[in-house]
């Protein structure tokens, strides 16, 4: 056991502590922040496996971006403060699924790796990133931008209830409908 | 550097990842259920850049920057999906979104069925 191993133990155990209560809090918002540790701790995961850039877009998008997002929407359905009776299911087949996916692939992976140990390469900083981005993965980069400003259009098409219906929403009448729908939507 | 430690680290992730997906009934904490899923593929993948050698230096690495791409696109129009869901019932809970459409008509969605849903919806929430 090296100080590596220690720190990749300790921060998953922290993660996986911090994904438990992710799934089984009854607040709303609680499960927002539980998820914005487990995240983050990732992100040291990945500093300790050499992954400079990944660990810092990680922080940037994943904790910046994506837990406020999902706190944005906690706070646009009218999450109640405090804790809430009616948030779950009943668990049993939940708990069977998922315990036996992540059982199986633990099984799988313990079994494929073993003890063994591995040299860390060298970091995978800015620099190197880049370089393979732009070089050899330069059309899946490009296609994900293609996605991005797809899903970008699709997120406020779907969001605006005014566009993209078919019928009469273009007379005065069904607009004015819309706009009635809009804001009864809104309250 | 043993990697059994974060792949393990990972399976436990994606298992918790699917049992709040099929556990939560709030639309909001099946999307996180989700990104705990994403953040267990993105761990496998950064490990396996240290355990594999490949011909593309990094090519884990790579791969994990575009899954966080792929999962912020999608918690965008995840989340801009669950807010209509909320506009026209009221509600985010997805064991009682309709698997097929009532018999009605399909163009009231956005007019003034919504109100009535929401109203009856709120009702039922305040009887609970």
């Amino acid at each position: 056991m090296t100080g590596a191993d220690l720190l990749l133990l300790a921060l998953g155990a922290v993660a996986v502590g911090a994904g438990v209560l992710v799934v089984t809090t009854k607040h709303l918002v609680r499960a927002g922040l539980y998820l914005v540790v487990c995240l983050g701790v990732l992100a040291g995961d990945y500093l300790v496996l050499g992954a400079e850039l990944v660990a810092w877009v990680q922080v940037l998008i994943y904790v910046g971006a994506v837990v406020v997002l999902l706190l944005f929407a906690v706070m646009l359905t009218r999450a109640p403060i405090g804790a809430s009776d009616d948030l779950d299911r009943p668990g049993w087949p939940a708990a069977l699924i998922g315990g036996g996916a992540g059982l199986g692939l633990t099984v799988l992976l313990v079994h494929a790796y073993r003890w063994s140990t591995v040299a860390l390469p060298g970091a995978g900083t800015a620099e190197r990133l880049g370089e393979q981005i732009f070089r050899s993965w330069v059309l899946p980069f490009e296609v994900l931008s293609v996605l991005l400003l797809s899903a970008l259009v699709g997120a406020v098409v779907l969001s605006r209830p005014d566009i993209g219906r078919p019928g009469p929403a273009a007379d005065g009448v069904a607009s004015q409908d819309v706009v009635d729908a809009d804001s009864g939507g809104r309250r | 550097m043993r990697p059994v430690i974060p792949y393990v680290t990972a399976a436990l992730l994606f298992g918790l990842g699917v049992y709040g997906v099929l556990r939560r009934r709030n639309a909001v904490l099946v999307l996180m259920a989700v990104e705990l899923m994403l953040n267990a593929v993105n761990l496998i993948l950064v490990t396996a850049d240290t355990t594999a050698r490949s011909v593309l230096p990094h090519s884990g690495q790579v791969f994990a920057l575009f899954v966080i791409v792929l999962a912020a696109a999608e918690i965008g129009v995840g989340l801009a999906i669950v807010l209509q869901l909320y506009r026209l019932r009221a509600s985010v809970a997805v064991d009682e979104v309709p698997l097929t459409e009532p018999a009605g008509s399909p163009q009231t969605a956005g007019a003034p069925e919504p109100a009535a849903v929401g109203t009856t919806g709120r009702d039922a929430e305040a009887g609970r």
